[in-house]
């Protein structure tokens, strides 16, 4: 609960600091639906040619893009930001002020900043897979809801696992934001469906940059596809990486003797 | 003449020795650019799959053919200036290169060039690579081969010119990304990256045709796959040349007006 209203804290904040430019919003507003423009544009050109892709009707790929969005948005604008600041605090030595404060660092660094504005990315996200529900005129119940919270919830926690261990990493070695990088380039290839990229690429995916967990996934719990192994795996990855990114983070934390040693 | 080859081979030894110290850095954009070629290889791969092996006349081997060969051409001929030109402007580190007696694009020029030279050490491995698992139907006539050389060089220099004036667009603002999402989203489907143009529905054909982007990245690439005639070329290479002197104006008339603009951050 503690916890909770911290991040409530922190989050205000970050929307105190940010509304004080609020250009920012429009230009933002702009890149989103600019964004989405290119990215429906894309699928109305593949869906000339073809009827479905890798398997998935052009409004099951419509939700798909919906998720991407979520996702992005979600990334964007609460893992990314605070990563990013701690990585910055590791090599500025200013991440001595967030270790030496009562509460748990992990939990200070994942929530140092947000980018509030993001956040219409996933608003965008929500209102594609509306739409795209509605097309497909799906029947939601309780279980169909269930499993997309479930596997979204899933995404994101090992999403924010995979971006911690990476940020942990920064103990020992000081210019790894350009990993981080590839993880957004890759992240990219998820606005489609895994199913269709060979089978290599299929397998980096899933278990070396999680994409397919974070978002073909949850997709797939959306469209009604989602097989009991599959939700049973992700939940599953979720936890191993949340247990083991918590145990990485210590580890670092233990070896790490601040910017004056 | 010679005084400025001079300048550019100095420049060159430096910017070797600047580029090889940020390693990294050089490493992402080749990523991205690795990343998009397998995503759009992949997507019309299936494609042509569930077409029953063919669409719009390229088969899943002429695709892979195409994007590998798109994803050099758009190794030879990208620029990021227009990335680096806000924190330029922003910064005040922009002030100093006016302060030479050398127009800052030498400069940047210079760093492309140093930067592709190193890079093609990755390059063309991946390249290899990718031949080597997508096994492409890549079978150009000779003359092709040798005609790509000139119409690479120009579609090199026509991005150069307008990523150059676009980048520019700094002076005027300090918030540039939405002007460079607006150019690559239309760099991505008029150029051909997205899909090839005769893939596209008619409409977007007729304004690909008329805008430049295609001869910066499409032609040199159909080209390069033996799907252009010798008459396609020569017309290409006209357009190309037309291209690059409205670019080159449309540079001259940016920097001119944008020189006026600009106060160095601090005066």
């Amino acid at each position: 609960m503690n916890y909770l209203r911290l991040l409530w804290i922190f989050l205000r904040v970050s929307a105190m600091n940010e509304l004080a430019y609020r250009a920012n919003f429009w230009v933002q507003l702009l890149q989103s639906l600019l964004n989405l423009g290119v990215a429906l544009a894309g699928l109305a050109v593949i869906f000339s040619h073809t009827e479905e892709l890798g398997g998935w009707r052009p409004a099951e790929l419509v939700a798909l893009l919906g998720v991407f969005f979520l996702m992005s948005g979600l990334i964007g604008a609460l893992i990314q930001p605070s990563m990013q600041r701690f990585m910055e605090d590791v090599r500025m030595g200013t991440l001595d002020f967030t270790l030496t404060k009562p509460e748990d660092a992990q939990v200070l660094v994942s929530i140092g900043e947000t980018r509030i504005w993001k956040l219409l990315d996933a608003v965008q996200g929500t209102a594609l897979i509306a739409v795209a529900l509605v097309e497909i005129g799906m029947r939601t119940g309780l279980a169909h809801a269930a499993g997309f919270a479930l596997t979204l919830a899933a995404g994101a926690a090992i999403v924010y696992s995979f971006w911690l261990v990476l940020a942990t990493t920064t103990f020992w070695f000081i210019k790894v934001e350009n990993i981080l990088v590839i993880f957004q380039a890759v992240y990219r290839a998820g606005m489609y469906p895994v199913t269709i990229y060979p089978r290599w690429l299929r397998m980096a995916m899933t278990f070396l940059v999680p994409v397919a967990f974070a978002v073909t996934v949850p997709s797939e719990a959306l469209v009604g596809r989602l097989t009991p192994e599959v939700l049973a795996g992700s939940v599953a990855m979720a936890a191993g990486m949340l247990v083991g990114s918590r145990a990485f983070w210590l580890w670092g934390v233990r070896r790490y003797s601040g910017a004056s040693a | 003449m010679r005084g400025l080859a001079d300048i550019y081979a100095t420049l060159f030894r430096t910017d070797l020795a600047l580029q090889l110290q940020y390693r990294a850095e050089m490493v992402i954009w080749l990523i991205n650019r690795i990343v998009e070629a397998l995503v759009f290889l992949s997507v019309w791969s299936a494609v042509a799959r569930s077409q029953g092996g063919q669409v719009g006349g390229f088969s899943s081997a002429d695709f892979a053919a195409y994007y590998i060969t798109m994803m050099m051409m758009g190794h030879l001929t990208f620029t990021w200036f227009m990335f680096e030109f806000e924190y330029r402007v922003r910064s005040g580190a922009f002030s100093p290169l006016l302060l030479q007696p050398l127009h800052p694009i030498h400069r940047d020029i210079a760093i492309n060039i140093a930067y592709k030279f190193l890079t093609l050490t990755v390059m063309l491995p991946t390249m290899g690579l990718m031949v080597w698992i997508f096994d492409p139907a890549f079978d150009p006539p000779a003359w092709a081969v040798w005609a790509s050389i000139p119409v690479v060089l120009l579609a090199f220099l026509m991005r150069l010119f307008v990523e150059w004036a676009l980048a520019l667009v700094a002076l005027w603002t300090t918030r540039t990304a939405a002007a460079n999402q607006i150019y690559f989203a239309a760099l991505l489907f008029f150029s051909g990256q997205m899909a090839p143009l005769s893939l596209l529905p008619g409409w977007l054909q007729t304004l690909a045709a008329m805008l430049p982007f295609r001869w910066m990245l499409a032609f040199p690439t159909e080209l390069l796959l033996g799907r252009l005639t010798p008459a396609d070329v020569l017309w290409g290479v006209a357009a190309q040349v037309t291209w690059l002197f409205l670019s080159w104006g449309l540079l001259a008339l940016v920097w001119s007006r944008g020189l006026r603009r600009y106060s160095a951050v601090g005066s």
